[in-house]
């Protein structure tokens, strides 16, 4: 059941959102923007220019002690360790079975102190499961943060130009998945090169109170570069372009970080971790399926949960899929048997009750040119 | 907004009874945002009133085409299919088919520009 309205939460740009033409859907309890000039318009604004997402409802965890490195190390499947103050990596929150509880990226705040980022549709669950983990340790003490930030994101090439106006922070030396703290537009805050769109850009953390006030200050600022605001329903076409995973469709708690395609965020080499036993194991077997990516070879869209036949035989769902706006192809993610992966496999989706002819491709759909 | 010569649905087409062409509303297109994709049927098929002509898609959701009323499907609009966001910028003007209506009469349990309007409000 679709919760009431007024039971749904706000981010502190709601207001903003209302007023300025986005159209309002629920997504993991919260109240938040699908689009508002359009999706193609907003997804193509960001490959071009610019594009400003509201994405506050994503969670933010800490934990801080003399011995958060290892709680960290302990529960996620990345190197921690690796990370200098002021760095930032993807990892994947791993359970016993080598499968997602959650994927996220782990900020190096201070030695002894790390923020997740994490899924909005999980950040109980993550919470409760973070605090557990993190018991056997000693001095680590686990805190949700997820009110004390609003979250903004300024993805596209023309991102950088934008910010650096806002902010006397040198930027250029900011390099990708590095963080720094300053002022954006006279609020303090922490700016992140990071993002989810497969652009480069940004992703702004500031106090709630400043949210409204950086929000239209970017708008103004990017006005003549093209910025314009964008929901989430581009965010999830851009994603997918880039073809990074989403928790809930591509990813879950029944598909291991190798199956997903992942093992980058696996720090074999780390020491011990949850689930790392199970995944050393279905690494010396070798998985039974894994992800891949396809294009539709007949002229069909092929959805999520659309079924998968190989050789007449149904194999699986598609996990993502659409025709995106930059590509103008109709792409999707699925998991295939690990011997009919390879790019140039052909497969059917069930479309609607017809059969079309799917191609498996090599990830990812789309990158960003270089420069 | 709505042209006082055509005939509306609930489902959101129109049809013009005096061409039979058909498509989708302002509201229809509004509703599903940026269009991708449209499958046509085959030219000669011959649908109920209600039964599925074909099928419209933006990036974000997939709409059924139903027939407004019964008849035989005699021209299909293969070019649109080329360009379907030819729908978001002239929906009233982007016929998707041309149907040759069974019985005409059944077009006066259709909605009037004015009642669609007030349907869509």
């Amino acid at each position: 059941m679709t919760p009431a309205v007024s039971a749904l939460r706000k981010t502190p740009l709601n207001a903003w959102h209302r007023a300025n033409g986005g159209r309002m859907v629920p997504f993991a309890g919260w109240d938040m923007p699908v689009e508002y000039s359009g999706l193609g318009n907003e997804h193509r604004a960001v490959r071009t220019r610019a594009g400003l997402f509201d994405v506050t409802h994503m969670g933010q965890v800490e934990l801080a002690g003399r011995d958060a490195l290892a709680a960290v190390q302990r529960m996620t499947s990345n190197d921690a360790g690796k990370l200098r103050v002021g760095q930032a990596q993807y990892s994947a929150l791993t359970s016993p079975s080598g499968a997602f509880v959650d994927d996220l990226r782990v900020y190096r705040l201070a030695n002894d102190h790390f923020l997740y980022v994490v899924n909005a549709c999980n950040v109980q669950k993550d919470v409760e499961w973070i605090v557990e983990q993190a018991k056997p340790f000693g001095d680590v003490a686990v805190v949700d943060t997820s009110s004390r930030y609003a979250l903004i994101a300024l993805q596209g090439p023309r991102a950088h130009e934008v910010m650096q106006a806002l902010t006397d922070v040198e930027l250029a030396p900011v390099g990708y998945y590095w963080f720094t703290h300053g002022e954006i537009a006279g609020a303090r805050g922490m700016i992140s090169r990071t993002g989810f769109t497969g652009e480069s850009g940004y992703e702004i953390f500031v106090p709630p109170q400043s949210a409204v006030k950086v929000w239209q200050a970017i708008l103004q600022e990017g006005r003549s570069a093209g910025v314009i605001p964008a929901g989430l329903g581009a965010l999830d076409t851009l994603r997918l372009e880039a073809a990074l995973r989403l928790y809930g469709n591509d990813i879950d708690g029944a598909t291991s970080v190798l199956e997903a395609g992942l093992e980058r965020i696996v720090a074999w080499d780390k020491g011990d971790f949850i689930g790392r036993a199970a995944l050393a194991e279905q690494k010396a077997k070798g998985v039974s399926r894994h992800i891949v990516g396809f294009e539709m070879v007949d002229r069909a869209i092929a959805r999520r949960g659309y079924d998968v036949y190989l050789d007449g035989v149904k194999t699986g769902a598609v996990t993502s899929g659409t025709r995106t706006p930059f590509l103008k192809k109709a792409i999707g993610l699925a998991y295939l048997p690990i011997a009919r992966t390879e790019p140039g496999t052909e497969f059917e989706v069930d479309v609607r009750g017809r059969r079309a002819k799917a191609r498996v491709v090599s990830l990812p759909f789309y990158k960003p040119p270089k420069g | 907004m709505y042209p006082e010569t055509y005939k509306y649905t609930n489902d959101h087409e129109w049809i013009d009874m005096a061409t039979g062409r058909m498509g989708v509303t302002d509201y229809a297109q509004k509703q599903l945002g940026d269009i991708v994709f449209l499958e046509l049927p085959e030219v000669g098929k011959i649908v109920r009133k209600g039964e599925q002509v074909g099928s419209v898609e933006s990036v974000k959701a997939v709409s059924e085409i139903f027939a407004p009323v019964s008849g035989t499907v005699v021209e299909v609009n293969a070019s649109l299919a080329e360009k379907p966001e030819g729908i978001n910028h002239d929906p009233h003007g982007s016929w998707i088919v041309t149907l040759t209506p069974a019985e005409p009469a059944e077009a006066q349990g259709l909605l009037d520009a004015a009642h669609y309007a007030e349907l869509t409000k």
